[in-house]
């Protein structure tokens, strides 16, 4: 079916002086998808995500939501939008407690315009967020203060956090990293209930064999430039992709 | 065998940070001293002072409120070097509508805290976008430089400055005007910072980049901070100039903006009532050194070094940790 | 009235630049707050006055021990006060604010206070510029701001103390894996710009007397400057100083010398709202804030 992608992003580029961190990237993104973006590191995967998501600006190139061209706006008029990131390092407000953290977002007015026009009860809309993240409701996890919790705890709220915008794409910058295969596997199931909810997706990733189970699509950067773009298996056998990775095996 | 400080909340705070469950008169006096304690103190001390000491504590209640006028901003992240510019917008503000307009302090009062707060507002706003230090300097240097105009400009009076305005009609309304006014800054503003929207304010200063990918618009939140705690210095102001029944380039001078800094530096940020502590120590303090001259302001220097450097936390927040907590020494388990 | 104008106007600016480049070097170029540095400069200009006058010093010798006492009282300000406070922008600024009010208060309480409070010109000799009358002192202002700036830029640039400079404002933890000793370099930072601050003050104070209120003054021209400029580019420095020397010189001529602090105030807050971090700030808002 030929609909318009939800996401398409042309010839995306960005120089921070004299360094050309991201070099005219395409792709489109279709609702539903599951995307991961990989490469080494310093290909530009991160700084990708930041131009899509307003965090920095782009020296070149479009981004178009839903045909809409988004490439100059602000991050918060983004998320307003739909997109909701996360980040690579997660930084939580750490004295506070976990659920106190969910806070923010659900002071977001997209939560309040979705809801109608008010926000209802935050405090019990993050709790069952939290929930859903895997915080133990028996054990009351989420009322631990974020400065005591584990990295798949964090990893998680953050999560969370995205998933509390409503967005309609979630782009997620390296959630499995730092985390156990047990964490993993924990997490995975809870975004697979979001691509059945109806959301897309982005995943940076490193850790390739837990990503290519369930990506529907991957595309590889090098240096800023884009090598590779397919099925997670075409992406895998291309000679290019062999090579860039040469020596990093996961 | 090695010993540990071990700080451990007393019941009632463990309690009463979830469910008020109260079970006697003692746990209920335990909770609401702390907030009866300056509304009873604010209330009845105009009653018992003497003259001399009323005016100093009109003094306090001025700088107490450009104190929590400074703690909103250092709260949601912005650091004020400059408190004498809403105070000097303020007064002056004030004092040009009582006497070019013959408008009753009333009306100029409240009046000049809402112009006040919008015109320093829209000054500050190019620097809301830049790292905070060039919020810090904007504030310090705009009211030195307005004070050098008004002096060199003679405009508003010049170095004379603006007398005889209107005198609010009783000791005692101006007193507890002030009073009334500083405890509603006080509990309210407290309220507000303890609310969702004071943890986004809060979070701009922690953490700005999570709050924008929250959805948020930060330089509104900043904004309307920023809005809030010049609409209260410059409400301080406006009363300063009717209680002299005078306006003057001093109003603009560095004591208006480190008095204030000083008060929260010396009773903690953070929680207001450290604010007003701080207050309610250094100026008294101050008019006791009177008989320093100069050097008073020495000492301010040193001492505003000292606390910085020595008890960044505050006396507030120390006293509070007392109280909510107690200490003992435990044992190093193996 | 032109020429006379213009050469003022160069003089003025160049006053400026000197007034500025300690201020810039500590604040703008390693990122340490130093909020005495007005104090500084007239600690310097009263400890060459207390020699000269009080122990009969010859009057280079003051100088010099002047110069040398000041960044001391520099680096010691360091140690002791900022040492403690280092990266917390704000205890940074209230404890060096606290410290230049204490020691500019200090000197207003002993009575320092009068135009018996001056310092002599070195020369007492005057040139003709055109029919333009200038004297040799303010020829030696421009002179020296001229070799301090170049010696400044060759120095930040091109030695590997000037580099470590930049290099702590940068990037504290990068810098210290290098093996960069922060505090030492800080210290260093703090104590060459107090200095500066002296040499400023030894070459500017003999064109008048020595005042208490120039030591705000001289704060509030450095931060003006470098806000217009742009934190810690030498070149946004000297642009900012010409433009504000020029513009203050010639409202004090043709328009009236009342004016002229309203020139400055109208300056700031033009580039406040053109381009806020300064005409070569290298601050873009958002980017450069994460």
């Amino acid at each position: 079916m030929s609909e318009r992608p939800l996401l398409e992003v042309k010839d995306l580029s960005k120089a921070f002086g004299g360094v050309q961190a991201v070099s005219r990237i395409s792709f489109a993104l279709q609702k539903g998808d599951l995307l991961g973006i990989i490469g080494p590191n310093g290909s530009g995967k991160t700084t990708t995500v930041n131009l899509i998501t307003g965090f920095v600006k782009a020296s070149g190139g479009k981004v178009l939501f839903k045909g809409e061209d988004i490439t100059s706006w602000a991050p918060y008029r983004i998320v307003r939008l739909g997109i909701a990131r996360t980040f690579q390092m997660v930084k939580p407000f750490y004295q506070l407690p976990a659920f106190k953290n969910m806070i923010i977002p659900l002071y977001s007015p997209r939560v309040k315009a979705l809801a109608g026009g008010k926000y209802g009860d935050r405090n019990a809309v993050a709790l069952d967020l939290l929930e859903e993240v895997g915080f133990e409701r028996d054990a009351q996890v989420a009322y631990k203060v974020a400065s005591v919790l584990p990295q798949g705890y964090l990893k998680r709220l953050e999560l969370a956090k995205a998933i509390a915008l409503q967005p309609e794409i979630m782009i997620l910058d390296e959630l499995f990293s730092g985390l156990s295969l047990a964490e993993v596997a924990s997490i995975v199931p809870i975004i697979e209930k979001l691509l059945f909810e109806g959301k897309t997706i982005i995943m940076i990733e490193h850790r390739l064999k837990e990503l290519f189970r369930i990506a529907t699509r991957v595309i590889v950067l090098n240096y800023g430039q884009k090598i590779a773009d397919g099925s997670a298996k075409e992406v895998m056998e291309s000679d290019e992709v062999k090579k860039a990775y040469l020596g990093s095996e996961d | 065998m090695k010993k540990r400080k071990e700080r451990i909340d007393r019941g009632i705070k463990v309690r009463s940070e979830d469910i008020f469950a109260l079970t006697s008169w003692r746990e209920m006096l335990y909770l609401s001293a702390p907030r009866l304690i300056p509304a009873i103190v604010f209330l009845v001390l105009p009653l018992v002072l003497e003259p001399y000491w009323q005016r100093v504590l009109l003094s306090v209640a001025i700088f107490a409120l450009l104190a929590i006028s400074w703690d909103i901003l250092a709260q949601s992240g912005m650091v004020s070097l400059g408190q004498a510019l809403f105070f000097g917008v303020g007064a002056y503000c004030s004092g040009i509508m009582n006497h070019y307009f013959g408008i009753s302090p009333f009306f100029a009062i409240p009046a000049a805290a809402i112009a006040g707060g919008v015109i320093c507002t829209v000054l500050l706003l190019p620097v809301l976008r830049l790292r905070g230090v060039y919020f810090a300097m904007v504030t310090l240097i705009i009211p030195l430089m307005i004070e050098r105009v008004i002096e060199a400009t003679k405009i508003f009076g010049g170095t004379e400055g603006i007398s005889g305005l209107s005198v609010i009609p009783s000791k005692w309304l101006e007193l507890y005007i002030l009073m009334a006014a500083l405890l509603a800054a006080l509990f309210g503003f407290r309220r507000l910072m303890d609310s969702d929207y004071g943890l986004v304010l809060k979070g701009i200063k922690d953490n700005d980049r999570s709050v924008m990918n929250a959805g948020i618009n930060i330089y509104w939140f900043k904004i309307e901070a920023l809005f809030i705690a010049s609409a209260v210095g410059a409400f301080a102001g406006a009363m300063m100039t009717h209680v002299y029944r005078f306006v003057g380039m001093p109003v603009f001078a560095l004591d208006y903006s480190i008095l204030p800094i000083a008060a929260v530096m010396v009773g903690g940020s953070g929680s207001f009532a450290g604010a007003v502590l701080g207050a309610f120590i250094l100026v008294p303090l101050s008019e006791a050194l009177r008989a320093l001259g100069g050097l008073r302001i020495v000492f301010y220097g040193v001492f505003l070094v000292i606390f910085v450097v020595g008890l960044p936390e505050g006396i507030f927040h120390f006293i509070s940790r007392k109280y909510q907590q107690f200490e003992r020494w435990a044992e190093v388990e193996k | 009235m032109l020429l006379g104008t213009i050469v003022y106007a160069i003089i003025n600016s160049v006053i400026l630049i000197l007034m500025s480049i300690g201020f810039n070097l500590t604040f703008g170029i390693s990122g340490i707050s130093n909020f005495a540095y007005g104090a500084f400069y007239i600690l310097a200009a009263f400890v060459t006055w207390m020699l000269l006058n009080l122990l009969g010093f010859p009057y280079v010798l003051s100088i010099l021990i002047s110069i040398v006492f000041t960044a001391v009282i520099g680096a010691l300000m360091y140690r002791f006060v900022l040492m403690r406070v280092r990266g917390q922008v704000l205890s940074e600024v209230i404890a060096t604010f606290g410290i230049g009010l204490a020691i500019l208060e200090f000197f207003r309480y002993l009575g320092f206070v009068g135009v018996e409070y001056a310092l002599p010109v070195f020369i007492d000799e005057s040139f003709m510029i055109g029919n333009v009358y200038v004297d040799m002192q303010r020829i030696l202002i421009v002179l020296s701001s001229i070799v301090l700036v170049i010696l400044l830029w060759l120095f930040v640039h091109y030695t590997s103390l000037g580099l470590a400079f930049r290099g702590i404002a940068q990037d504290e933890r990068t810098a210290l894996t290098f093996g960069m000793d922060s505090d030492r370099i800080a210290t260093l930072s703090v104590s060459l710009g107090a200095g500066l601050a002296a040499i400023a003050a030894t070459v500017i104070i003999p064109l008048g007397t020595i005042s208490v209120s120039q030591g705000y003054d001289v704060l509030i021209n450095a931060l003006a400057v470098s806000i217009i400029g742009g934190l810690g580019s030498t070149g946004g420095v000297i642009v900012a100083s010409l433009l504000v020397g020029f513009a203050q010189r010639f409202t004090d001529t043709y328009i009236g010398s009342h004016w002229t602090m309203i020139v400055s105030l109208l300056a700031l807050l033009i580039v406040l709202v053109i381009k806020p971090s300064g005409l070569y700030g290298k601050q873009k808002e958002l980017e450069e804030r994460i």
